[in-house]
């Protein structure tokens, strides 16, 4: 639970900007939205980026699984590629394509939110199964193990903690994305930040910003309490140190 | 029992890796598939698995044509250890161990038991290991693990691609000993790659050496050894073929019951009389109740009052099961030259020298000539 403490203390500070903003009802002639207005906002946001992020592990796991299979790696390699290229069109740029072709609003975000969220899932879940020895799978493979019975008791567990960690990182960008996405769709904090900036006061974007960077901390740190306890106990390097420390007394046996 | 007849594999882009293979590994028997890298003797080995599929010939096991199998169930039977062990890092030592009993659905307890007999098996004390995992273990014991894993089921062959290739010389010599104790024991029929000729005389009841693909030589060690078939064989076991056939003999297959012996508490009269009536410079010496001490040198006998003060003690003895290689290296290290045989109970039972080994030496010799 250590590792909970600095995010908490984070977020709260945050939270406490919010509340101090709250506090000030007015700023010239603007009102700053009160808690539960800001509530809602941050509810929508998450509403919106959880959906994203569903989706994209919905649909970006398996695209990663796929393009990993022998005789389809070249795909993998070139959708690796296309991927980095992908990361490079502004953020801006792609959400206002998305929303000419489908209309403002929360489902063109979500569509908007997928593609950016998809990108590390599948190259993580690629990597992730790429990085499993080959002679782990040969070993596997020669002793028996069906074709299902490898992807699904040596290649999936072992790629795992990979997985989350893409999952991890996309669920984190998304949070700021989705901000700029509420900017374009006038929904969730991003649209609070929106107001901000075209009326020029500070206040209101802080209004929306601090409730959004608090939500990817938090997010983050409950994802990586995810991925430990997703990680295999042979894997996780705690054990790993404590085995190598364990195995050094001479136990004649090496 | 593993039968090949006329294998051949030949890869999409043209490449023969093996031709027109074929062998007999008969029940019990552990075959080794020797020749330098690129000579098709792991593509061998894995055709036989499945691994590989063949694009020619037959394989049969107890009769039965591997390619009427459900492969899956065919790998089940087949113990597999390879040289990077492969061993699955998120599951703990028992459950690697277990993992073909567990593919065989075999009940939870028995998968256990069986895991605690494996690794008592391969002398690894089960209550410090079971519930550990590889990256705790140390290469030579991840190395067991995976010889326990490949016993799994207790299948009745065993296919192990360098098993030891990848550990430290004295860590390898030792898995390759205790290995071969337990092939003593269980008896199981065996298939193993190696390219090092030394592994290969040593674990080998037959070796079939290979070289682009085709079979060379199959053969016992020392027939190997003594009649290579070739140019090529005659090269790939070396110029210290003769020094390498000798590990294949031990002492008691070339030892001399020794003729003369003298006890400690005899005269010094007596030892040269012995020694001159039979123009020896030397005699072995043992105690009362024959067990041996050391040689007694001629040159030694004149100024000594007794013989408890002429004596060298022996520096190394043989046992009888001593191979000839060790024997000879301590014998070069011996004052007269010889090396004296015991038994378990330190009784002088033979005599080794120099005589005798250029004797089976030379009876080599004329074998290869003819």
């Amino acid at each position: 639970m250590r590792r909970l403490v600095i995010p908490l203390i984070l977020a709260s500070a945050l939270l406490g900007i919010t509340a101090w903003m709250t506090s000030l009802g007015t700023v010239g002639i603007y009102r700053i939205p009160s808690w539960s207005e800001v509530l809602v906002s941050t509810f929508q946001h998450m509403q919106l980026v959880l959906t994203a992020e569903g989706l994209a592990i919905l649909i970006g796991v398996p695209i990663g699984f796929v393009v990993s299979r022998r005789g389809l790696r070249w795909i993998g390699a070139l959708l690796m590629a296309l991927t980095n290229i992908g990361q490079t069109v502004p953020t801006l740029a792609l959400l206002a394509l998305t929303s000419i072709v489908l209309g403002s609003g929360f489902r063109a975000a979500v569509v908007g939110l997928l593609i950016y969220a998809l990108l590390p899932i599948v190259r993580n879940t690629y990597a992730g199964i790429q990085l499993v020895g080959p002679a782990v799978k040969e070993a596997a493979q020669g002793m028996g193990m069906s074709r299902w019975q490898v992807t699904s008791r040596v290649e999936l567990p072992l790629a795992r903690p990979v997985v989350i960690a893409g999952i991890r990182t996309s669920m984190v960008v998304n949070v700021g994305t989705a901000a700029v996405a509420g900017m374009i769709g006038g929904i969730g904090l991003g649209k609070l930040i929106t107001i901000g900036i075209s009326v020029n006061v500070f206040e209101l974007v802080i209004q929306g910003a601090a409730p959004a960077a608090a939500l990817a901390i938090l997010l983050d740190a409950i994802l990586g309490l995810v991925e430990l306890w997703m990680t295999p106990r042979g894997l996780r390097k705690d054990v790993r140190r404590v085995g190598t420390r364990a195995a050094t007394p001479a136990r004649g046996l090496t | 029992m593993i039968r090949l007849e006329h294998v051949s594999k030949a890869f999409s882009d043209g490449t023969e890796a093996v031709k027109d293979l074929s062998l007999e590994i008969a029940q019990g028997e552990f075959c080794v598939f020797l020749g330098p890298s690129g000579c098709g003797k792991t593509t061998s080995l894995r055709m036989i698995n499945r691994l590989i599929p063949i694009t020619g010939g037959k394989i049969y096991i107890d009769g039965v044509d591997t390619q009427q199998k459900n492969v899956n169930e065919l790998r089940r039977d087949i113990g597999y250890a390879i040289q990077n062990i492969g061993l699955f890092p998120h599951l703990t030592v028992a459950q690697n161990i277990s993992t073909v009993p567990m593919l065989k659905h075999w009940p939870r307890e028995r998968q256990r038991k069986r895991a605690r007999e494996l690794l008592d098996l391969v002398g690894m004390p089960p209550d410090t290991f079971m519930d550990r995992y590889p990256s705790e273990l140390s290469g030579g014991q991840q190395q067991r693990v995976g010889v326990a894993r490949c016993l799994g089921a207790d299948p009745p062959i065993l296919l192990m691609d360098e098993p030891f290739g990848a550990i430290d010389p004295i860590t390898r010599h030792k898995l390759q000993e205790e290995f071969l104790k337990i092939q003593g024991r269980l008896q199981k029929t065996i298939a193993f790659v190696t390219h090092d000729i030394d592994e290969a005389i040593k674990m080998g009841d037959t070796i079939a050496l290979m070289k682009d693909g085709e079979l060379i030589q199959y053969a016992d060690p020392a027939t190997l050894l003594a009649e290579p078939k070739d140019r090529f064989v005659r090269d790939f076991v070396g110029a210290d073929r003769v020094l390498k056939g000798l590990r294949l003999l031990r002492a008691r297959d070339v030892m001399k019951a020794p003729k003369l012996t003298i006890r400690l508490d005899e005269s010094v009269e007596r030892a040269i009389q012995l020694l001159d009536e039979r123009h020896r410079s030397w005699i072995p010496a043992i105690e009362e109740d024959g067990r041996f001490l050391g040689w007694i040198e001629r040159e030694d006998l004149e100024s000594s009052s007794n013989l408890a003060e002429a004596l060298t003690p022996a520096v190394s003895t043989a046992a009888l099961r001593t191979p000839l290689n060790e024997a000879l290296s301590m014998m070069l290290g011996s004052a007269t030259g010889s090396v004296a045989v015991l038994d378990n109970d330190d009784q002088l039972v033979g005599l080794l020298s120099f005589g005798a080994i250029r004797e089976v030496l030379a009876m080599d010799d004329e074998s290869e000539d003819g």
